[in-house]
This record gives structure tokens, C-alpha cells and sequence, in this order.
């Protein structure tokens, strides 16, 4: 769907609590998840998120070029989100990453280093590049959901999985997972990632205008959003041995 | 950004901070001396010069008469601007914004556009056609912790002392008048960020701090305290956390609102 048939829809929620998808307040969009799909990296998937298709791959650990930027004790994780020209429904021009991508690749590294037993591989690089498809709101969340669990199949030994979904508000309501009409015209986006076992938050950020209980209940039902998720990543990383082959299409 | 700090001046930072002490003698919840000057340079529409401690901030805010985003005709637009200038910092280097730079600028940027600081709609000239661009560029001088507060405060008060002409359009003719006005600056945005290091939050860390933190948080108060912009920083964070970053917050962010508001009378 083009950019130039899309407008503002009335409303975002109906009189019968159904959102513009037909989801509940508290529903994730369908979420498909397949390991290993990618046969040069050391790990990869292809995560399809409601309308978003990103695919996560991971090399290394490795020798780090340039050398200057090895640590002495630990590996640096090295992270690159990038959207394809033709993911956004406005043709994204490819180049040098924009400022938002940089910003992005910034919390996602962040969101994923406490996973990684990064002190493992002294002088060493780990490179996660996630690749957005096709975007339709919360690519940043299934970027992390994707890239951790590339992470796990490249055989990196991890503390936990990370885990990410995205809360907002719309029409003056909370609700899980938003897609990129509620992204647009909501009140509110707040992008949290946890690593699901101790409940660590590795990412949180918020735009919009939240209360301070609106806050607490959004980040709760966030983090209940994340253990879902949690439990989809593991079942995927459990079917990559399941299965002989797995290929992309 | 990195700055070297000896091991045995972390550890005492730490050591101390197990009886809520801290190296410049400062509690736990308190911030560094904050000055504001406001109107520091002539030639720009609006300025601040801010400092926090011996963090030192200047912002500019420049305008100018440009064309409106095709799909907001009816607003005008302003663009911020982060740079961490070498001569602020042994850390700094020259060159591009890196991921810093650009993450400052964006959680000023989402500060201001998510509590509407700035009324757009204000800015227009001719609907369509002219509007007014604003430009917040934000220089860090002096580099010694809390980039985030110190540009937020410098950004707002920069924001709230600005002064553009009056134009108007005439068919294709634009006329500037040596007139005046105050941009419509309709609410203060205020950012609080919070260090955690163990198991304790300390507000406005200086540099020395920083460097070993575990985690960071700014967390953006509007008016009516209402939370319009938060970015964690670093290592991982518990809810906990996050809800005493808020107390802490909602109380600080009132207080340095109040001393924006002094500072450009």
C-alpha cells in the first residue's frame, strides 16, 4: 500500500474495544519466527511481526578491522539497523545511515550487550546487522527480538534471551503492540526490551504523553508482552534443531 | 566517550557511595550549581548559556523562513542540532556527530516536539507556502557529565527568550518588519537523568561517575507532570528503578522548571 491512499483514520479503537486490525487491547499482531536462514552467518532468523519482516544476522566473534578498536578484555558488539529502500511505504533513499538509524543502532547494542558474556572473547568483534524488509511499527523490537536469538544461533554464550515489544497509547487507552497506524496517529510509543529471566530492562524508551500510573501500567503490560515473546523465541531456537534444513522461502 | 579514570578513584566512588556519599560531597538526589544566562549571543534570534557544575552548554536558536513539510502544510518546523565540539573533551573528536551527539539532540528534540513546547502552528506565514524553520543548535564547551540536562535547560530557556520578526506574504513577496514577537513557546519541557551504580541512583552524575556507571536514565517532565519522553542509556535497569527515577523526578523536574522561568524574565 502506497503513501498516497493513506489518511487518518477516525478512529483507532471501536465501540466494541476492537483496534483497527481487529486486535484486542492487550493482543500481539502474529508473530512467525525461523532460525538459521541465512547460510554465511554465523546465526541468523526471519521474523515476521504482523506486517514487519526483518531479518537479523550475526558473524563473529572475530578478528576486529579496524584493529584499534579492539578492547583489551572484552569483545565489542558492534550493532547496524538498517531499512531497505523499499520497507517504508515513502521510498527510503539508501546511503549513509540517517540519524535515526544511528540512534537505533545505539539502544539496540545497548539492549542486547547485557546478554552476552562479552568478556568471553577479549579483542575480538561481534557484528549484528538487523535489516528491516518491510516495516509496519515496532521494527526497533522486532529488530532486538530477532537479533538476540541470531545471537543464540551463532552459539555465543549467553546469560538470557532479550526480549522486545513495543506498549503505546491510543484513543486515550493503553494497548500491546502497536502497528504503524496507532504509531503514527496514537499518543504514544514506549519501546521496551527485558531480558525475561530476572526481569532486567535493556531498553525503554517513550515518546508521547504518558501519567505517571499510565507509565507503570503501560511498562507492566510491556514486560507481560515480552515474556509471550520470550516464549516464541525459545520455541524457534528449539525447532532449528528440529528441523533437517531450514531455508528462507 | 571515555575518559580514563584511575581504578582505585573508582572503587573509592563506589566505596563511599555504600553510605550515600558522594566525591564533591553532594547527597545522592541533589544537583550541581545551575546557572543560566540567557541572550549570550547577539547574534542569534535566542540563547542560553548554562551551566551544571563544570558542565558548560551553549545554545543557539536561529530562524529562518523555509518551505513546510508536504505533509504538515499548516505547521512550521524546527530542527535540533547537537555538537560535541573537541574542545570540550579529551574524548571528542572532530568530525561528523557520532552516535552521542546524535542521540543528544534527538532526546532534546523529543522533549520539546512531544509536550508541544513550541506551538507550530504559530509559525506559519502562508499555509502551504512559508513557514518559519527554527534551528536549535546545541554546542557542549565543557565536558564534565549530564550532557542531557544541561542541553535541555540551555535548548528551553534558549527557546523561551527567542525573538523572530513579524513577516507576512504578499502574493510571492515576503516582507520582514523590523517588528519583534516571542516564539509561542507554550510549555517547558524539563529532562532529569539519573545514574545507577550498584544499587544506587544518583542524580546529575558528574564524568568521573559516568564512567562507571551501570545504567543511565532521562526521563522527560511536562507541565502537569506529565511524562513525555524517556531514553535508557547503558546497562539494564529494574522497574524498581525506574518508578524511584520518577519520584525523584516529578519533584526535581517542578524545581529546575521554576528556575528556567526565573532565568528569562
Amino acid at each position: 500500500m502506497s503513501y498516497f491512499f493513506r489518511k487518518e483514520p477516525e478512529k483507532l479503537i471501536d465501540e466494541n474495544g476492537k483496534r483497527i486490525d481487529g486486535r484486542d487491547l492487550y493482543e500481539l499482531r502474529p508473530i512467525k519466527m525461523k532460525v538459521g536462514v541465512l547460510k554465511n552467518a554465523n546465526g541468523s532468523v526471519y521474523l515476521e511481526w504482523g506486517e514487519n519482516k526483518v531479518l537479523a544476522a550475526v558473524y563473529g566473534p572475530k578478528e576486529i578491522h579496524p584493529k584499534h578498536l579492539s578492547l583489551p578484555t572484552k569483545t565489542r558488539l558492534r550493532c547496524k539497523y538498517s531499512m531497505s529502500p523499499f520497507s517504508t511505504p515513502e521510498r527510503k533513499k539508501p546511503g549513509p545511515p540517517d540519524r535515526r538509524s544511528i540512534e537505533l543502532s545505539k539502544v539496540i547494542r545497548e539492549a542486547l550487550e547485557p546478554a552476552i558474556f562479552i568478556e568471553k572473547y577479549p579483542k575480538t568483534a561481534i557484528d549484528v546487522f538487523i535489516e528491516i524488509l518491510q516495516s509496519a511499527g515496532g521494527t526497533r523490537t522486532a529488530g532486538i527480538t530477532a537479533a538476540s536469538v541470531a545471537l543464540a544461533d551463532a552459539g555465543i554464550p549467553m546469560k538470557d534471551l532479550v526480549s522486545a515489544c513495543s506498549v503505546g497509547k491510543v484513543d486515550g487507552k493503553i494497548v500491546l503492540d502497536l502497528n504503524s497506524l496507532e504509531d503514527m496517529y496514537g499518543e504514544g510509543d514506549m519501546p521496551v526490551a527485558i531480558m525475561p529471566r530476572k526481569k532486567k530492562i535493556t531498553l525503554l524508551q517513550l515518546d508521547g504523553n504518558f501519567t505517571r500510573e499510565e507509565f507503570k501500567s503501560a511498562l507492566k503490560l510491556a514486560i507481560d508482552g515480552c515474556m509471550k515473546i520470550y516464549e516464541i523465541q525459545r520455541e524457534a531456537i528449539l525447532n532449528r534443531y528440529k528441523e533437517q534444513k531450514i531455508d528462507l522461502i | 566517550m571515555s575518559e580514563i579514570v584511575a581504578t582505585i578513584r573508582k572503587n573509592y566512588i563506589r566505596k563511599i557511595l555504600r553510605s550515600n556519599k558522594r566525591m564533591d560531597g553532594r547527597n545522592l538526589t541533589e544537583y550541581r550549581e545551575i546557572k543560566i544566562e540567557p541572550n549570550f549571543i547577539k547574534n542569534a534570534e535566542g540563547s542560553a548559556m548554562v551551566s551544571l557544575g563544570n558542565t558548560q552548554v551553549l545554545v543557539g536558536v536561529k530562524a529562518e523562513i523555509g518551505e513546510p513539510y508536504p505533509d504538515s502544510p499548516d505547521k512550521g518546523a524546527f530542527i535540533t542540532n547537537a555538537e560535541l565540539v573537541p574542545l570540550a573533551s579529551p574524548s571528542f573528536e572532530p568530525g561528523p556527530p557520532d552516535e552521542n551527539a546524535i542521540e543528544l539532540a534527538r532526546i532534546i528534540d523529543r522533549g520539546i516536539r512531544h509536550s508541544e513546547a513550541l506551538d507550530l502552528k504559530k509559525l506559519v506565514i502562508q499555509e502551504g507556502k512559508k513557514v518559519w524553520i527554527i534551528f536549535i543548535d546545541i554546542h557542549v564547551l565543557n565536558h564534565d557529565g549530564n550532557l542531557f540536562d544541561a542541553s535541555n535547560i540551555g535548548a528551553v530557556a534558549a527557546l523561551l527568550c527567542t525573538k523572530i520578526p513579524v513577516a507576512k506574504m504578499d502574493g510571492e513577496e515576503i516582507t520582514v518588519e523590523n517588528k519583534w514577537v516571542k516564539l509561542p513557546v507554550k510549555n517547558i519541557p524539563v529532562t532529569i537523568t539519573l545514574g545507577k551504580i550498584d544499587d544506587k541512583l544518583i542524580l546529575d552524575p558528574v564524568i568521573e561517575e559516568e564512567e562507571i556507571l551501570d545504567a543511565k536514565i532521562t526521563i522527560c517532565f511536562e507541565k502537569n507532570d506529565l511524562i513525555c519522553a524517556v531514553q535508557k542509556i547503558h546497562g539494564p535497569l529494574t522497574t524498581e528503578d525506574l518508578e524511584e527515577a520518577i519520584e525523584i523526578g516529578l519533584d526535581k523536574s517542578r524545581e529546575i522548571r521554576k528556575m528556567i522561568e526565573e532565568a528569562v524574565k
